[in-house]
């Protein structure tokens, strides 16, 4: 069909032969901590369970020339209140300015908890919850009929899964066999109250997805060869692709894991505090002090 | 005004391949001619006008020109925070058509009438609104809106047998077209609902008071200057719209007295109570709620010769 609107054929992907880009997982966290703590800002836990995710997507899986290469590979990060951890890949990726990151959260910045689209590297605008997997499937329809080799990642959270409108596009994507569509579920098991277990259960996950038309694959969401090995393998049938992808809240910082609020003791122990809260100094540097110490 | 988009849009998909229609499930006896001419660019959606938004925006995105098409509450009510986040957000060329606007869908109950749907969507700065007021029109606003770089709303009567006399198809975005012209008092109104005031100021006539009618056919950008040049000698305006009267037609009628100084004293119809849960054809409902030409009739001599 004659459909193609831009100029997204001209670009073979012959010869675009990948070339991974050294993201470390210890970089980016060390990026979320810094940044976090300079602004007084939460959503830690978040940021930090899905680095390994964005280090294996951004070292090596989108293909994309430039932010603005018309034929990249799209990615969506449905889950948005994980921005941050998005803008230390980009950082890290080469394009953004770190210093850039210094008005995170400050006033009039386009640097905000949530990713906005004026932000080289964002493609889309999120924060909403349960919006961006129907996003990713209009794109991953578009490449389809402009027969461009592109593919569109999108990742969204455990919690997400609430959304009925998540299911809505997962039902789209498996109808129209958008097998250039590759979803990853951030399965930290916490959602804003509570744990998902408690508040609206996602057992069984593959299961679920694998029974709405999904190709599906569980991985250790912080193991990056095994996130690599899953999302860099071409796209495969005519199913959209799902990875389970089983993370810790908090990775990385022992307490935050355990949900401990060291310096805010009035608190009481449980994983969803390091959703909110920002870092004391004293926090700050105990994570730090970690984390440098960690391999 | 539904054949007349659809056959616009068979127009327009001839020489633009961009342009795709989606439904969410809708659209018997009305689609058929897009989809059996164009199979590979039509796309029903499903029951999920969440993700048919959401999906026009990735559409949109990549460079097609989707238009995205279902009853006007399932299409702006249902959807909304999926527009405001998609298409307005990223400023992007996605086409959304509300079925059925005001009462027209009679019958079928509250859950079908688009009554809210322009006043929701007013709140959106960056979507147009486009409000056809018979066939011929909406023809043209499709046409003259289909290159505008961001989304558009468009508020469409199912009936094709409307036109509303001295129209004559014309729209501009953004002005406010006259249709009839007198020195009494003027009527402005949207939507199907213009012909109503058409008979209104006609009856009016017999009264020996003359009506300007004014039809208002968009939003965003607000035909304020005109509105605001044609009711300048007026002492007496009313607003006759099948929305509820919040932040629609009226709201926009009143901004433009308040804000421009005008002398004018205006008189809102619309919808101003709560469903009842009753039912009916669409001139009956006009008429229940006011706003047919006898209703309208009555609250211009009332605002004529008791000064409102």
């Amino acid at each position: 069909m004659s459909l193609p609107a831009r100029c997204y054929d001209k670009h073979s992907r012959e010869g675009d032969s990948f070339v991974g880009h050294d993201i470390s997982p210890k970089q980016v966290r060390r990026i979320i901590l810094s940044q976090s703590r300079r602004a007084s800002v939460g959503h830690i836990g978040s940021c930090l369970c899905v680095v390994e995710i964005l280090s294996a997507l951004y070292s090596s899986v989108l293909r994309a020339a430039s932010p603005d290469d018309p034929d990249r590979d799209r990615f969506i990060l449905s889950k948005g209140h994980a921005g941050l951890a998005l803008y230390a890949s980009l950082v890290l990726r080469g394009w953004l300015d770190e210093a850039a990151l210094e008005t995170f959260c400050g006033e009039n910045t386009l640097f905000a908890v949530h990713p906005e689209v004026g932000v080289p590297g964002v493609d889309f605008s999120t924060g909403s919850l349960g919006q961006g997997l129907s996003i990713a499937c209009g794109a991953a329809l578009a490449a389809r009929l402009q027969a461009s080799r592109r593919r569109v990642f999108c990742l969204i959270s455990d919690g997400e899964l609430n959304e009925g409108s998540t299911w809505e596009a997962a039902m789209f994507a498996a109808h129209h066999r958008l097998s250039n569509l590759h979803a990853i579920i951030d399965c930290n098991g916490q959602q804003a109250l509570g744990r998902t277990s408690d508040i609206m259960g996602t057992s069984n996950l593959a299961e679920r997805w694998k029974a709405f038309g999904w190709r599906t694959q569980e991985v250790d969401g912080h193991s990056v060869p095994q996130l690599v090995a899953a999302l860099a393998a071409p796209s495969a049938g005519e199913r959209p692709h799902i990875v389970v992808a089983k993370t810790v809240f908090g990775k990385g910082v022992s307490y935050m894991e355990r949900g401990i609020p060291v310096t805010q003791t009035h608190l009481p122990v449980q994983p969803v505090n390091w959703h909110y809260l920002p870092m004391s100094e004293h926090e700050y540097w105990l994570a730090m002090e970690e984390l440098e110490q960690s391999n | 005004m539904r054949k007349a988009f659809v056959d616009t849009l068979c127009q327009l998909a001839c020489d633009d391949p961009r342009i795709m229609l989606l439904t969410g499930d809708l659209g018997y006896m009305a689609l058929e001619p897009f989809r059996e001419r164009f199979p590979q660019r039509f796309l029903n959606a499903g029951v999920a006008e969440q993700n048919m938004i959401g999906v026009a925006t990735g559409l949109a995105d990549a460079g097609f020109r989707p238009y995205a098409y279902s009853i006007a509450p399932f299409a702006s009510l249902r959807p909304f925070e999926f527009i405001r986040n998609g298409p307005v957000v990223h400023k992007l060329p996605v086409r959304i058509v509300g079925m059925g606007a005001g009462f027209e869908y009679g019958y079928s109950g509250r859950t079908h009438y688009g009554l809210e749907d322009i006043g929701v969507l007013r709140t959106l700065p960056g979507l147009t609104l486009v409000i056809p007021a018979d066939s011929a029109q909406a023809a043209a606003a499709i046409r003259e809106t289909r290159d505008l770089p961001g989304p558009v709303y468009y508020s469409l009567g199912k009936d094709d047998t409307i036109s509303v006399p001295g129209l004559n198809g014309r729209f501009e975005l953004g002005k406010a077209q006259v249709v009839r012209e007198g020195r009494d008092i003027a009527l402005v109104a949207m939507g199907s609902i213009c012909q109503e005031a058409v008979i209104g100021a006609g009856k009016l006539a017999g009264y020996g008071i003359e009506a300007t009618v004014v039809v208002v056919s968009s939003f965003h950008p607000d035909p304020e200057d005109d509105l605001a040049h044609i009711l300048a000698p007026f002492r007496h305006a009313i607003s006759v719209e099948a929305q509820t009267v919040s932040g629609s037609l009226g709201a926009l009628v009143a901004t433009v007295i308040a804000t421009r100084g005008l002398a004018c004293c205006l008189h809102v119809l619309g919808v101003r109570t709560a469903s009842d849960g009753t039912s009916g054809v669409q001139m009956e409902r006009w008429r229940k709620y006011g706003l047919d030409g006898d209703s309208i009739l009555a609250a211009a001599l009332c605002a004529v010769r008791q000064g409102l």
